[in-house]
């Protein structure tokens, strides 16, 4: 494959370069507000009534067991059936935070049923409250435990959020499209395209591996 | 009442669909098995260099997005002159990215089989490769079970993009009837629906297998429970 | 050794489900006295400290701190207790994510509100008197046992507790481990400490016990000193009990 540098100045690099800001407004405001719906989900499944958790576990395996490309289109061309309208962006938008908050709910509930009940105990045998026990020891246990899946789920988002394509919203990989339909050089377009998907990936793992690292307590993330 | 008869009018042909889905999902099961089997040997038990291969490939499919990968594999076929047939691209282009993933559940169940099994088989005067295939590989392919039925569900979730090459998978067949029919709701309803009962499906019938291949007291946690 | 009364439980009940636990057990306690409960495992002896420390709330009874009748309804009532009454548990339960100092200083920081250095100060006081300086650093996965024990409990006398409860503070241990942690319990029983154990180390106990307590099912059957209980020629229940242990 010869690399045809015109053609990657003059088209592609500026194509793709739209396309990431559009990925990134995606991408951060899912992972951010994802994360604390997953949280609150993840505590709400824990801690909640019995009611409660039947309602997240129902959700949460109603999200995890349907394809998120079903989901988007559902948001999309579903919902206005019966009244909701949402331009791409936001379909997209709204549909990666709910998908993204049932998997890190996984994780956050996996790692709050992992605290021992002696740490609890303990605690309370030093006079610490109940908010004072979820503030200096579950929270920051949990955290620990819930760290690797949560940041992987965060990596997944990255690669998913090419689907926004699916309703036609112009991120990275719509660009992409765009541009590969035009030219017919699809090798070199969907190549490039995800290098810069690698790219955010690679970044996203090295930030990762450098916050367990600096997370790491010898001989605790073993349960 | 419309909608329910266009669902049950539709619904032969997403039947139909399911059965495209479940042979690309499980095509690229048996692919990404073998490769990804190989992967994880050469990772574990092979030279320097195969191991930079194994990182390589592993980084590289872990980082394409799916889409990306499918319209890359539409590409390829189209380079080489191969038959452009979506089913058989879903199927390979699925296959090669689960050989990633699948390496590295094999990897972690290769290197969770206790260190002693191996300096127990030599000391029974067992060649290496014997040692590995007789007594490593046994043990960390019941290990890999629950791995491999979370790996069915990934796949199964992203072949759900295949349609965008023109496969007649589920996906195809319910966007083409509410594209004609215009009741999105019903029909995605009904399709998300279809998954989710493929998923726990299967999940279940692993469960079922693990159970039936289970040797007492041998657990994932590093090979026999401390009693 | 004063007269002055430090702790007075009466009539303690616990019953979960049809299952009495504890039945009517009561305890009082005068400064610097050294209780020592025994009996065979099942007794009660884990969950009756787990009552005087109120991590169990038990479904009848009283219990007076220095005069004040404890209201159990109350949550804050309870913290302020807990951080009066310390407890030593069998298998430590040191935070796993904390090192050793922290361990002993987390409570001091956030429950008594001492000011990082002073907590840190303080911290490294008792880590001292437990011979842990050096260890100060290490995580609880990095101690071995004796030492989690040890850190147990500076972290528990940091707080200075009036009294010290001890849930078999060494069956976890390491036979050669003992020695250190019992060493501890010494010294803190020679400074005046006042605690009540649940142990097996019966010849420990003879030495330093100023009362036996017997129990066997949920109840306290004997109670005394050493010699009355365990004395030559004395037919007691405890003195059946040790000489079971000491065949072992």
């Amino acid at each position: 494959m010869i690399i045809d540098v015109a053609f990657l100045e003059a088209d592609l690099l500026p194509a793709l370069n739209r396309g990431l800001q559009v990925s990134l407004a995606l991408i951060i405001p899912a992972s951010v507000i994802g994360f604390f719906c997953g949280i609150l989900l993840g505590c709400a499944r824990t801690f909640g009534s019995p009611l409660v958790k039947r309602a997240g576990d129902a959700f949460t395996a109603l999200v995890r067991g349907v394809p998120l490309a079903i989901q988007l289109l559902f948001i999309y061309y579903a919902l206005p059936k019966i009244g909701i309208y949402f331009d791409p962006f936001f379909a997209a938008l709204l549909s990666f935070i709910i998908c993204t908050s049932a998997y890190q709910s996984e994780y956050v509930r996996g790692a709050l049923l992992s605290i021992r009940k002696g740490q609890i105990l303990a605690a309370k045998a030093l006079g610490f409250t109940n908010v004072q026990t979820i503030l200096w020891i579950i929270i920051p246990q949990a955290a620990r435990r819930a760290l690797p899946g949560c940041g992987n789920e965060i990596i997944y988002l990255i690669k998913y959020s090419s689907l926004a394509y699916l309703v036609t919203c112009m991120e990275l990989m719509g660009e992409g499209k765009v541009v590969a339909s035009d030219t017919f050089r699809f090798m070199e377009v969907f190549f490039t395209v995800g290098l810069y998907y690698l790219a955010m990936v690679s970044v996203a793992s090295i930030l990762l591996h450098w916050l367990e690292k600096k997370a790491h307590i010898p001989g605790f993330s073993a349960r | 009442m419309h909608s329910l008869r266009v669902v049950l009018d539709a619904f032969p042909a997403i039947l139909s669909g399911s059965v495209v889905t479940l042979g690309i999902v499980f095509g690229a099961l048996f692919l990404g098995l073998i490769l990804g089997f190989s992967l994880a040997l050469m990772q574990v038990y092979g030279k320097p260099w195969q191991k930079v291969i194994v990182a390589v490939y592993v980084w590289f499919f872990r980082g394409f997005p799916i889409l990306v990968l499918l319209f890359l594999g539409y590409g390829f076929f189209v380079a080489l002159s191969l038959p452009l047939e979506p089913f058989l691209i879903s199927l390979v282009v699925l296959g090669l990215t689960s050989a990633a993933y699948q390496s590295q559940i094999f990897r972690g169940a290769l290197q969770s089989v206790k260190q002693g099994q191996l300096a127990a088989a030599r000391a029974l005067g067992m060649g290496d490769w014997q040692g590995i295939r007789c007594i490593i590989i046994p043990q960390a392919l019941r290990l890999s079970i629950p791995g491999w039925s979370n790996e069915y569900s990934i796949l199964l979730k992203d072949s759900a993009i295949c349609f965008v090459l023109g496969t007649q998978d589920i996906m195809a067949k319910t966007s083409f009837a509410a594209a004609r029919t215009h009741e999105h709701l019903a029909l995605f309803a009904c399709a998300g629906l279809l998954y989710f009962i493929l998923t726990l499906l299967v999940v279940h019938l692993l469960q079922r297998l693990e159970k039936r291949l289970h040797i007492p007291g041998y657990t994932e946690a590093g090979g026999t429970e401390n009693l | 050794m004063s007269d002055e009364q430090i702790l007075l439980a009466e009539h303690i009940g616990l019953r979960v489900g049809d299952k009495i636990i504890l039945d009517d057990c009561s305890l009082s306690l005068k400064k610097g006295e050294l209780k020592v409960l025994i009996g065979p495992s099942g007794a009660g002896k884990s969950t009756f400290l787990q009552c005087l420390n109120l991590l169990q709330t038990p479904d009848t009874g009283s219990i007076t701190l220095e005069g004040h009748p404890l209201d159990m309804k109350k949550p804050r009532a309870l913290c302020d207790y807990r951080t009066k009454v310390g407890m030593i548990f069998q298998d430590f339960k040191l935070f796993d994510h904390l090192t050793a100092i922290d361990n002993v200083s987390i409570a001091l920081k956030k429950v008594k509100g001492l000011s990082e250095k002073n907590a840190r100060q303080r911290a490294e006081t008792e880590l001292d008197r437990v011979n842990l300086t050096d260890q100060a650093t290490l995580y609880p996965a990095q101690l071995s046992g004796g030492q989690k024990q040890r850190v147990a409990f500076a972290r528990a006398l940091a707080m200075d507790p009036l009294i010290l409860l001890l849930d078999e503070p060494t069956s976890a241990l390491d036979p050669e481990l003992v020695g250190e942690v019992l060493q501890v319990i010494r010294d803190l029983s020679s400074r005046g400490m006042t605690m009540v154990m649940a142990t097996h180390q019966m010849d420990f106990i003879r030495q330093i016990a100023s009362e036996i307590i017997f129990m066997e099912h949920g109840r306290i059957l004997e109670q005394g000193n050493p010699e009355t209980l365990l004395g030559d020629g004395i037919q007691s229940r405890t003195k059946q009990f040790y000489t079971s242990l000491a065949s072992v």
